[in-house]
């Protein structure tokens, strides 16, 4: 194990599989000398070479469509896209294009194609610089989506989604890169896609939260705790594929869900879960489920105006009361 | 003047697509085809000969109007004409239709239906070669309609800051669906986007197989070289509808008939006689063999089974794991 930053977590499980497989490459927008914005590729370039850690032009549509081709055609491309609010620059490419490739193919492409980069609140970067648009890409068949919420689970993650021979939109928060945890050493450390993590188990009430918000639903289960509230936390880590089975279980245990994250609450990826919980588990439901989310409204760059727009901890801990009717 | 296999090849291709495309047509109107057809008649010259250069290791990026490209990079009819039909038996499984046939064996990256769509997957495919070191060549094909499309201009640009090996081929047929160039587009000369991308452009008549030839073959040696990408314009024309439909309000029948007269076919049939290369009878055993060959695959797909929908949810993911 070694304690290091949700993002040197990233860049060194990038190095290894740089290492391990020279079909993996980088490109981006500044990835090379300033090695990224976030710092997720330093130095990078000086052990690969500028061959394989490319500075892109700022031209996300072509940089997307070249790493659909040069995944097709052998490569095992990793785009670095600055902001995950750019994917809509680019969304025909991935949508259109990357998503329905192997299908529209007849079975007869792999697209190993791992296009990762932060998004969320937490730096005043306000509109289109602050939102999560992960659920954007669960809608859609031929994306598998993931976002880990701690170092290990970043690079656990990470490592699968450059061994994955289809396309993984990587979510990482730009709140959490400072964030320091123990990362095993192990070259093959894996953490598999479709595996739930819970985060803390409880026996009251079960909260799902992804990224930023997975520290904040075991912060609300701290407080809970203190009124006499046991509290089971579930990051999914990965939307696509979703483990259900893991949420379901809990809630059969629990009886009561809420589902908390950054996305818009509003066809957010928690009434998804919200909804296959209802429909698996409803016998076993004593209240009915609650979603958190941001607020219908741009992310605005003031920091009161932005605290307003997101779920805080004490809303998650009046949610979970809510569905144990302690209000 | 070219070498004679090759002009054979040429030949064959432009005749092979002609009668693929007129037998497409006539299923769909008997109802046996559905979808979006749109058809390559009028401009095989393109397609036949520029593919007449390239390795089968050497990768195309098509259009919607796709089945020339398709065929020219070596397609087998059959297949293809199965995947019009939406058959088991297609390339695609019957999933793709007219409009994304893909063959990535023959390095055939895949019709487009997303104009310009295909235009940046062909610039990562030339990536993959050159980050590989091999000598192989990206064609990326596209109409005057993708002109105007960011991602050509991106692609362009990306593909000459990198140096990468690809030929951009754009086949100007002169009308956006209905819309005629000079309503959509700032320059007479598409080719005249290279100057701002720094490479070299060329208009070309792409009627003329020998004038394509000429300056594709400048395009495709710079690319194999690794001086990086040349852009090709080749003005041509479709003589049938944008789809099979179009009631075409857009254009005059003189307009269409005074084109059909600039045939490239015809035209090369002419030429190869003028050049001594073949006889009348060899160019007509080339003709019938391929309108035999177009009967063949119609035949095969009609023949062929449906897709069993218990496959409907196959190939959404390679689901082999992680590596």
């Amino acid at each position: 194990m070694s304690k290091k930053t949700y993002a040197m977590a990233i860049r060194d499980v990038m190095a290894e599989e740089m290492r391990r497989d020279e079909r993996v490459f980088i490109m981006g927008e500044d990835v090379e000398t300033l090695g990224g914005v976030f710092g997720c590729t330093r130095d990078l370039y000086k052990e690969f070479g500028t061959e394989r850690v490319r500075n892109t032009p700022i031209s996300e549509a072509a940089i997307v469509g070249a790493g659909v081709g040069a995944a097709c055609t052998g490569m095992r491309p990793i785009v670095e896209l600055m902001y995950m609010d750019f994917t809509f620059v680019a969304m025909d490419q991935l949508i259109n294009q990357a998503a329905k490739t192997r299908y529209i193919f007849g079975g007869n492409a792999k697209i190993p194609l791992v296009i990762r980069g932060q998004e969320g609140i937490g730096r005043g970067n306000a509109a289109t610089h602050s939102q999560s648009v992960e659920t954007i890409f669960m809608h859609f068949p031929g994306l598998k989506v993931a976002c880990p919420s701690t170092a290990a689970d970043a690079a656990g993650l990470l490592r699968t989604a450059i061994r994955d021979d289809n396309l993984v939109m990587f979510f990482e928060h730009k709140a959490l890169y400072a964030q320091k945890g123990e990362v095993p050493d192990d070259p093959e450390f894996l953490v598999p896609f479709g595996k739930a993590d819970i985060k803390k188990a409880g026996t009251d009430v079960t909260i799902v939260a992804n990224l930023l918000y997975v520290g904040r639903a075991l912060e609300a289960a701290a407080e809970l705790e203190k009124q006499g509230i046991s509290a089971e936390v579930i990051d999914p880590r990965t939307l696509v594929p979703l483990d259900m089975d893991t949420i379901v279980s809990s809630v059969k245990k629990t009886g009561r869900l809420v589902v908390v994250h950054e996305a818009h609450r509003t066809a957010g990826w928690g009434a998804e879960i919200a909804a296959e919980v209802t429909q698996q588990a409803f016998p076993y439901l004593d209240a009915a489920p609650i979603r958190l989310g941001a607020a219908q409204c741009p992310l605005p760059f003031n920091l009161g105006l932005e605290n307003a727009a997101t779920p805080q901890v004490a809303d998650i801990v009046k949610a979970a009361r809510a569905v144990l009717y302690r209000d | 003047m070219i070498e004679k296999e090759r002009a054979r090849t040429i030949y064959r291709t432009m005749n092979r697509i002609r009668s693929f495309e007129q037998k497409a047509l006539d299923l769909f109107e008997a109802n046996k085809l559905r979808g979006s057809v749109h058809l390559y008649i009028g401009e095989e010259a393109v397609a036949s000969t520029v593919c007449s250069r390239l390795k089968t290791t050497d990768y195309i990026a098509s259009t919607h109007r796709g089945h020339g490209h398709c065929i020219a990079k070596g397609a087998d009819l059959d297949k293809a004409m199965a995947e019009l039909m939406g058959k088991a038996t297609g390339y695609c499984k019957g999933r793709s239709g007219s409009m994304h046939i893909a063959d990535l064996t023959q390095g055939n990256l895949g019709a487009n239906a997303i104009v310009g769509g295909g235009i940046p997957i062909a610039v990562g495919s030339a990536l993959a070669s050159k980050l590989q070191h091999n000598q192989n060549v990206s064609v990326s094909f596209f109409g005057d309609g993708a002109s105007n499309e960011g991602t050509f201009h991106e692609s362009l640009n990306l593909a000459a800051v990198w140096k990468l090996p690809i030929v951009f081929v754009c086949e100007n047929n002169l009308y956006g669906i209905s819309v005629p160039t000079w309503q959509s587009t700032s320059v007479k000369d598409i080719s005249v986007h290279a100057q701002g991308y720094d490479m070299p452009g060329y208009t070309v008549d792409g009627n003329d197989v020998e004038a394509i030839d000429e300056v594709f073959a400048k395009a495709y040696e710079r690319a194999a070289a690794g001086e990086g990408p040349s852009l090709i314009e080749c003005k041509t024309y479709r003589w049938m509808g944008h789809w099979t439909g179009d009631p075409q309000p857009y254009r005059t029948r003189e307009e269409v008939a005074e084109w059909k007269e600039k045939c490239p076919i015809k035209r090369y049939r002419a030429k190869l006689l003028e050049q001594g290369l073949f006889t009348e009878e060899e160019l007509n055993e080339i003709e019938a063999a391929a309108k035999k060959e177009a009967e063949e695959a119609a035949e095969f797909a009609l023949n062929s089974p449906e897709p069993d929908p218990a496959g409907l949810l196959n190939d959404v993911f390679y689901e082999g794991g992680a590596e």
